[in-house]
């Protein structure tokens, strides 16, 4: 008797009820012809155009090695200097300087100075890069609602696909090394200067702005003599986070060949060696407190009277 | 008050509405309908309707109203920082709907100022630097702009604050600072948008009398936007009565008070103490019949036979009150200045509240003069006492 309740229930909804239990999904030969069909369209696509595509980032390579070249050829007391240099001229903060000098003593102490210099050349560029990309599109999108409704989804798609997926197209675009790595990491990195940018253009006061357009200033005025300026805290903020990211990357883009710390920290992994990657891994962290003290404390000095009130 | 003034802006049919297809609602709302109506019909929000007006060149053309009653809405037309669903803006004839943007950019560099209510400074420049932004960004030199901001800057008292930020400085000086900008840029025409609503009330009432002493001297045409009938009556040569959108009244000073159009107004005006809120210049006869003379001789061969007595003048200014009865019997010979009244001159500016104790102590008319101490009118005690009396 206890049988019949089943056995309605199987005649009335057909035979087979396996779609109960497990998800009805597509065939496997199906899905196969798929993945075959877009992987075989991007092999032919990377085929035709790989050559091009590595043609036009060749002026970036050349750029990257000449960069690399330079931080490691010259004398490390004259690097060491420069840098030192630079940072007293962002921040005027003696202590931040001793700091720095400290920190990459004690790097070039435990022989990761050359590692140190190529980490620094690549975070150096992909910064660049990705300020002068993301401040451009952070702007667009600042500028149309129409321009931020379809970015964002792709910044968010950035920022949190894993970079292991598109560092697989990239790699079969272009091999790996330098550009792919650069590529990966200013994917990664992007995101928060664009955002911000965005923002910060965003809450720029409307009134000083209206005032701006009220005595006559044109679109260009306005962007390059209100709303960057006003917007620069923000964007401070944006290109510092970019540089965080950016050093987070740097041991995934040492998986396709990017020669730096993240190497070193790479090999620790498969050969368990633990001091070898703490010490490379301390040595990011103090390149990533450097950026980040150096940054915050030049956009301070540099926004000091924009402070307090804002008129607002 | 001076009725023969030329037109300077006219505004004619102005309609504002905000929503997604403000054309598609504007014949219903030129029909009459309620501003809730619209908005629960069709979710439009009715700014202004049917805004006529007309200003003179050289007055202070107030528009007065609550919030919500549009008058920010409307004094960001005359400038094109909105435009208008429905209407014309004239401008020195010139229909300012149909410029193009960049002769809508020449127009704004040239014609108007604008001081905001919560100042609009740019906070990355300082103070010099943001009273010579309108000049600067025409294209002048810098060597050539910087002179001129300086001594606007002084003008309007702040000088030595040049290099300052204005997140240094206090709200009456950042107010300043505003003021400086648009005054700067030697545009004919200065809006300003709530400009004093943001000040405490004494460095308000500090920069009422500093801006009609500026006027004085600039006679620039002043669109000045305000909730406080106190201000409006303060400044005002003329006021526009803003209510939903509408205009209820435009009027002198006294019109306002003494002659409201609604309930409305007289609301409003009811709460007014005259005597503070009004200035002699709301009450006072135009007038410069005076007599210069600096000896009983001079006056009395002067002295004009159908007055009974008159201001006296010399190269220094106003120097008292000469009677008929005196220029007949005084010696020839007797120094003048002994046999004047003391009767103290008044200024445009002045409040009634200041003036009326003055007025009580003379049976004279009181002289108003201005900064360079000439005479511009007379101040009748009778006039006085009619403006004081309630309605």
């Amino acid at each position: 008797m206890a049988r019949y309740p089943a056995l309605l229930f199987e005649t009335l909804f057909m035979i087979d009820s396996s779609w109960l239990t497990e998800f009805p999904d597509m065939s496997r030969r199906d899905l196969l012809a798929i993945r075959q069909t877009l992987d075989s369209a991007y092999r032919t696509f990377s085929r035709a155009y790989g050559q091009s595509i590595e043609d036009f980032f060749n002026p970036l390579l050349h750029f990257l090695i000449w960069f690399e070249d330079l931080l490691i050829q010259t004398p490390w007391w004259i690097v060491l200097a420069a840098i030192v240099g630079l940072v007293y001229a962002a921040t005027r903060s003696w202590r931040l300087c001793l700091g720095v000098l400290a920190s990459f003593l004690a790097i070039g102490y435990f022989g990761m100075w050359e590692d140190t210099m190529r980490t620094l050349s690549i975070i150096t560029v992909c910064t660049i890069l990705s300020i002068c990309i993301g401040i451009p599109i952070g702007i667009l999108m600042a500028g149309s609602d129409r321009a931020r409704s379809i970015i964002t989804p792709l910044l968010d798609i950035m920022q949190t696909m894993p970079a292991f997926v598109y560092l697989i197209p990239v790699v079969m675009l272009l091999g790996i090394g330098k550009i792919p790595g650069v590529i990966a990491v200013v994917i990664y990195a992007i995101p928060p200067v664009i955002r911000l940018t965005n923002l910060g253009i965003r809450l720029v006061n409307k009134e000083t702005l209206e005032a701006a357009t009220a005595y006559g200033a044109t679109a260009t005025q306005r962007l390059f003599g209100v709303q960057i300026p006003l917007a620069m805290p923000t964007i401070m903020a944006g290109i510092n986070q970019t540089i965080m990211m950016a050093l987070a990357m740097v041991v995934v883009a040492s998986m396709i060949g990017v020669k730096g710390l993240g190497q070193p920290v790479l090999k620790s992994i498969t050969n368990q060696y633990f001091t070898l990657g703490l010490l490379n891994g301390l040595a990011i962290v103090a390149l990533a407190i450097i950026f980040d003290r150096v940054s915050q404390t030049y956009a301070k000095r540099a926004q000091r009277h924009m402070e307090g009130n804002d008129n607002g | 008050m001076d009725n023969n003034r030329e037109t300077l802006i006219e505004i004619e049919g102005l309609y504002q509405i905000f929503g997604e297809e403000p054309n598609d609602v504007l014949p219903q709302v030129k029909a009459g309908a309620s501003k809730e109506d619209v908005l629960a019909e069709t979710g439009h929000t009715v700014g202004l309707r049917d805004i006529n007006l007309t200003i003179k060149r050289g007055e202070i053309f107030v528009i007065m109203g609550l919030s919500g009653s549009g008058k920010s809405t409307l004094i960001r037309h005359f400038n094109r920082l909105i435009d208008p669903t429905a209407g014309k803006i004239k401008v020195d004839g010139e229909n300012i709907m149909a410029l193009s943007p960049k002769e809508l950019i020449t127009f704004r560099r040239h014609k108007m100022a604008m001081v905001f209510q919560h100042f609009g400074l740019m906070p990355h420049r300082n103070v010099v630097d943001n009273v010579g932004y309108g000049l600067s960004i025409k294209g002048e030199k810098k060597t050539d702009w910087v002179p001129k901001a300086t001594q606007w800057l002084d003008t309007v008292g702040l000088a030595g604050y040049e290099e300052q930020y204005p997140s240094q400085l206090s709200g009456g000086q950042q107010q300043r600072v505003g003021l400086a900008r648009a005054l700067c840029t030697d545009a004919e025409i200065l809006l300003m948008d709530e400009a004093f609503s943001a000040l405490d009330p004494l460095i308000r009432s500090e920069m009422q009398e500093q801006l009609i002493e500026l006027q004085e001297n600039l006679q620039k045409t002043i669109i000045f936007i305000t909730h406080d009938l106190d201000e409006a009556l303060r400044l005002g040569d003329r006021i526009a009565v803003l209510k939903d959108g509408k205009l209820v009244q435009i009027g002198t000073p006294v019109d306002i008070m003494l002659r409201p159009a609604d309930d409305y107004v007289k609301a409003f005006a009811s709460d007014v103490n005259r005597a503070r809120a009004l200035s002699v210049q709301t009450v006072m006869t135009p007038s410069t019949e005076k007599l210069d003379a600096n000896t009983v001789k001079e006056a009395k061969a002067n002295f004009p036979q159908d007055k009974e007595y008159v201001f006296v003048f010399n190269n220094e200014g106003y120097q008292g009150v000469l009677t008929k009865e005196q220029a007949t019997t005084l010696d020839d010979e007797s120094p003048l200045k002994d046999a004047l009244h003391p009767v103290p001159s008044v200024r445009k500016a002045n409040l009634l509240q200041k003036v009326i104790p003055l007025s009580l102590n003379t049976r004279f008319d009181l002289p108003v003069v201005n900064k360079a101490g000439e005479l511009t009118g007379r101040l009748e005690a009778r006039k006085l006492a009619d403006v004081l009396s309630p309605s």
